[in-house]
């Protein structure tokens, strides 16, 4: 074995960090055959136990392919060949003899490394990742340094060459040709939707309201935050019911629903923001109310909602503008009829209150509902009872217990029965703005229903029927409330205090989520035309950008060139180093140092041909030799020494 | 310390006129523990300045005046019968003294010049199978006339290695000849010197010297010369690991004689060519050079 044992066992320990997050993936029956290879290993390097034969390592070989074909059915593939690879990692463990087998598995081990990237592009395992990549990098130093060295150098040297490495990875970060869509074999598990709003919604057999923290979307704002009342993000607009369930008007329906609305007339300025969407497997963009400006790649129904030709399956930044305040046009006559669509034979007892208000006018209708809502006994819960199929008569006159969806859809039906053209509309509502950077966040949990009226004098009108619910019907159990009732009482003193600092916690948590998925994850081919656009370099196309990459990566390499040639003819002792200034000084001032003259020598010569400046030169000569010959301390001498060197006069 | 040197080579200077710097190097070659060829022409005080370092440091001296006739035994003496006790009992040469004076060290026969040699490495002599020491301190002043004269047996290097210095007297300049024209006899003047230090005194300098500082940056230095000397296309052999520590011992010494506790470049550049003047073979197309053009080669070589 010519390997230095304290470089096998780096390598076994920087392998077990890479195979660490690969491990928790695996099939069940391939975790302790890994553990058990690497165990194995550590026992060939601690206890002197003799490598396997070409017949056991072949069963083994065997036995671990076996096991992956088990698990994947496959040996291709993303997640079967990560679990390939990590298998055959720790089979070439067992036949490790040479310095080109050990590099042979660290290169497979950097080539697992990014292999973890296809399957979690989260910070954390950016990070965890990073962390492997350094300790891989150490263990390549420690196998190429015969004599051994403390852990703490191996760790340093490869931090360096790691550090060397950055400004080539920001290149080819930048500027590498980057392809529209997902990268090619990237799992469809690595992008996955979270639950997020649907298409449809159907009342009554949601008991209990998913409270979900997860991230829908966030926002920046280009000029100031919009009072928490404007701030209705809007998504799907719901038409059609049947009583109990409600649904969109497809996208297959008549193409004259798309294109150009029925236009509005905004009333004050745009309000400009971007918009960072979470992947939601789902072709609409959430979008405050009402779009304004549209960009190319969406379309503006006529109901006003923002949809993506394709399905969003990776997060990302729309640029987008909005008028809070507006007034649209008039109603075409098919969206009256769909407006006013209500399923016959339910909700009887809903239809005959509603028939009671149809002699008002439709603004006096409105008041109405919403002081039936207002003051009879209706509640806000999350937790609301299951209802039947006349959902809406259950709620409003039995149960009377609800969230927005209930309220909402109890109000566009009312409407409808009293003649006012109503619709339900679905999106978020508000969003909290992250103190520590200036965005917004909103989460799953804002999620909202509210209800638009068409009035002849307005166009279509906003009614949110949830908001006049008062405040003391509302069941409520925030945060707080649940943390009080899982800990001890004797915390409570401190709660109010934790709470603070965990909120804060988790803004700053997600401020640096946010900015991992802007500027990292959310680098795509249109940003990067951004870039080049902006450096102007657009113009040559692709073929500009590699010529560009190249072009750049050949600097960075000349001024590492460059660098090292420098550190060869320049001395990094900081003592040598002032010495040559204080010789550079001289020189300029006409007394040029002969290579082989020493400090003393020197100082006797400069003194005779410049006695005004005797005694600067007395004083750093003295000080150099002490320092460099002698016994000074460079704690006290150095210092001194730099301001004397300082003070010489330049020519 | 500094002060009692000074005092000495003020001493040896009042006697041998004009020739500060070859006083100098001679006692730091004392003081580095090493021993002394004084290479020059008959008649320019070779053998007085021996002797006046011997008065001056209060060290037992002897002089032995080497001939093609001298043996081994006349230098480490020998064993002879003696009628009353009927046993051999060994007579002591001239070598048992703490200064020896070998002059014209070259006149000798190869066999007698190696018998002093020895003597001088191991501080010992050994002789009809029994092995005494030299007496501490222990200093060797040879003289040898230029190679190029008659009837010479001239030291091979590989003696030559054995002198950590060689250094060279040359004539007086005008004024100082004057004066030892116009002064008193340089013999009487010998006889009434006091000696300035004792030999306690004198081992007391030299393990001062060993004590001298060194640092890295130093031996940086002296290792870029060894490796001139082993390339230069000047010489035929490189300096030997041996002429290394020479030259650090001579740069420790020059640098308390300047009355300083670690040693600089320029201690090193000041015995450099007298350390390796005699123990490199020149190029002989380019014509022998002194230790001064020595010197000139060796500043090819920058201070690290």
């Amino acid at each position: 074995m010519n390997l230095p044992r304290h470089g096998r066992l780096w390598l076994l320990g920087a392998l077990a960090a890479v195979l660490l997050p690969q491990l928790l993936r695996l099939p069940p029956w391939l975790i302790p055959y890994c553990l058990a290879l690497l165990g194995w290993r550590l026992a060939i390097d601690l206890r002197g136990w003799p490598l396997p034969g070409r017949p056991l390592r072949l069963l083994l070989t065997l036995a671990g392919v076996g096991a992956v074909l088990l698990g994947y059915r496959t040996l291709f593939g993303p997640d079967a060949g990560l679990a390939l690879l990590s298998v055959m990692l720790c089979l070439k463990l067992l036949e490790l003899r040479s310095l080109r087998d050990a590099m042979l598995v660290i290169f497979m081990g950097w080539f697992l490394v990014a292999g973890g990237f296809l399957v979690d592009q989260s910070i954390f395992v950016g990070a965890y990742l990073l962390f492997t990549v350094l300790l891989l990098t150490a263990a390549l130093v420690a196998l190429n340094h015969p004599a051994g060295s403390a852990h703490r150098d191996y760790l340093r040297r490869a931090g360096l060459l790691l550090m060397q490495a950055l400004p080539i990875m920001m290149v080819l970060f930048l500027l590498f040709p980057r392809l529209p869509g997902p990268l090619w074999g990237i799992p469809k598990n690595a992008l996955s939707a979270q639950t997020s709003i649907s298409d449809h919604m159907t009342l009554g057999n949601i008991t209990e309201l998913a409270d979900s923290e997860a991230v829908a979307f966030r926002v920046q704002f280009d000029g100031p935050v919009p009072p928490a009342d404007q701030l209705y993000w809007r998504g799907p607009v719901l038409w059609i019911t049947d009583g109990r369930r409600w649904d969109p008007i497809r996208r297959e329906s008549p193409p004259r629903w798309f294109g150009e609305p029925a236009g509005h007339e905004p009333l004050g300025e745009a309000m400009r923001y971007a918009l960072t969407l979470e992947p939601h497997d789902q072709h609409w963009v959430f979008a405050l109310e009402l779009p304004a400006a549209v960009p190319r790649e969406l379309t503006l129904t006529a109901d006003f909602q923002l949809l993506l030709s394709r399905r969003l399956t990776a997060r990302q930044r729309f640029e987008l503008a909005a008028h809070t305040t507006y007034r649209t046009g008039a109603l075409p006559e098919e969206q009256r009829r769909l407006a006013l669509q209500l399923p016959s034979g339910r909700n009887l007892r809903t239809r005959e209150l509603a028939r009671q208000w149809s002699t008002l006018a439709p603004a006096e209708i409105v008041a109405a509902a919403l002081a039936h809502f207002r003051d009879q006994p209706y509640w806000y819960t999350r937790r609301p009872p299951l209802l039947g199929d006349d959902a809406i008569d259950e709620f409003l006159f039995d149960s009377r217990r609800g969230f927005c969806e209930h309220y909402a859809a109890a109000f566009v039906t009312l409407m409808r029965g009293a003649g006012v053209p109503a619709r339900i509309v679905t999106g978020y509502q508000g969003g909290e703005s992250n103190p520590l950077a200036d965005y917004l966040i909103v989460r799953q949990s804002r999620a909202h229903a509210w209800a638009e009226v068409w009035l002849e004098d307005g166009g279509w009108l906003r009614v949110d029927p949830t908001a006049v619910i008062p405040a003391a019907r509302v069941e409520t159990e925030t945060d707080l409330q649940r943390f009080r009732s899982t800990s001890a009482p004797m915390l409570n003193v401190d709660l109010h205090w934790l709470t603070r600092n965990l909120a804060q916690l988790r803004y700053g948590w997600d401020a640096l989520n946010n900015a991992w998925n802007q500027w990292v994850l959310g680098y795509n081919h249109l940003r990067q035309k951004e870039l080049l656009q902006r450096l102007g370099l657009l113009r040559f196309g692709w073929q500009g950008a590699a010529a560009m990459m190249a072009a750049a990566i050949g600097l960075v390499l000349m001024v590492v060139a460059l660098q090292l040639l420098r550190r060869g003819r320049r001395p990094r002792d900081p003592v040598l180093r002032l010495y040559e200034r204080y010789c550079h000084r001289l020189e300029r001032l006409g007394l040029r140092r002969a290579p082989h003259e020493g400090p003393a020598a020197f100082a006797r010569r400069a003194e005779g041909l410049r006695p005004d400046l005797a005694p600067a030169i007395r004083e750093i000569s003295a000080l150099y030799i002490a320092l460099r010959y002698g016994t000074a301390d460079s704690a006290t001498a150095l210092p001194r020494l730099r301001t004397a060197v300082s003070r010489l006069p330049w020519a | 310390m500094e002060a009692l040197l000074n005092q000495v080579i003020t001493q040896v200077g009042s006697v041998i006129l004009g020739k500060e710097r070859p006083i100098r190097l001679a006692l730091a070659c004392l003081l580095a523990r090493g021993h002394l060829l004084i290479e020059d022409l008959p008649g320019v005080g070779k053998t007085t300045l021996a002797h006046v370092f011997a008065t001056t440091l209060g060290l037992r001296f002897n002089r032995i005046q080497f001939t093609s006739d001298l043996l081994p035994a006349d230098i480490l003496g020998v064993a002879v019968y003696e009628r009353e006790s009927g046993e051999f009992r060994f007579h002591p040469g001239p070598i048992f003294a703490q200064l020896i004076l070998a002059d014209e060290v070259n006149r000798a026969t190869p066999k007698t010049q190696s018998a002093l040699l020895e003597a001088m490495e191991e501080h010992q002599v050994t002789s009809e199978g029994e092995t005494r020491p030299l007496p501490e301190p222990f200093f060797v002043i040879a003289t040898q006339n230029p190679v190029n004269q008659i009837g010479t047996f001239p030291l091979p290097e590989s003696q030559l290695d054995r002198f950590l210095m060689r250094i060279e007297l040359g004539y007086p300049d005008v004024a100082a000849e004057r004066a030892l024209l116009a002064g008193r006899d340089r013999r009487d003047l010998l006889a009434e010197l006091p000696p300035v230090m004792t030999p306690e005194q004198l081992v007391q300098a030299q393990a001062q010297v060993r004590a001298v500082k060194v640092s890295p940056a130093l031996l940086d230095y002296v290792q870029a010369l060894l490796e001139y000397s082993r390339r230069s296309p000047h010489f035929l052999t490189g300096l030997s690991p041996r002429a290394g520590l020479g030259l650090l011992a001579g740069a420790r010494a020059w640098a308390l004689l300047a009355g300083r506790d670690y040693a600089l470049p320029e201690d090193v550049q000041a015995v450099l060519p007298h350390v390796a003047g005699h123990r490199l073979q020149q190029v002989q197309s380019e014509g022998a050079r002194g230790s001064e053009g020595l010197a000139v080669w060796f500043n090819e070589v920058a201070i690290p």
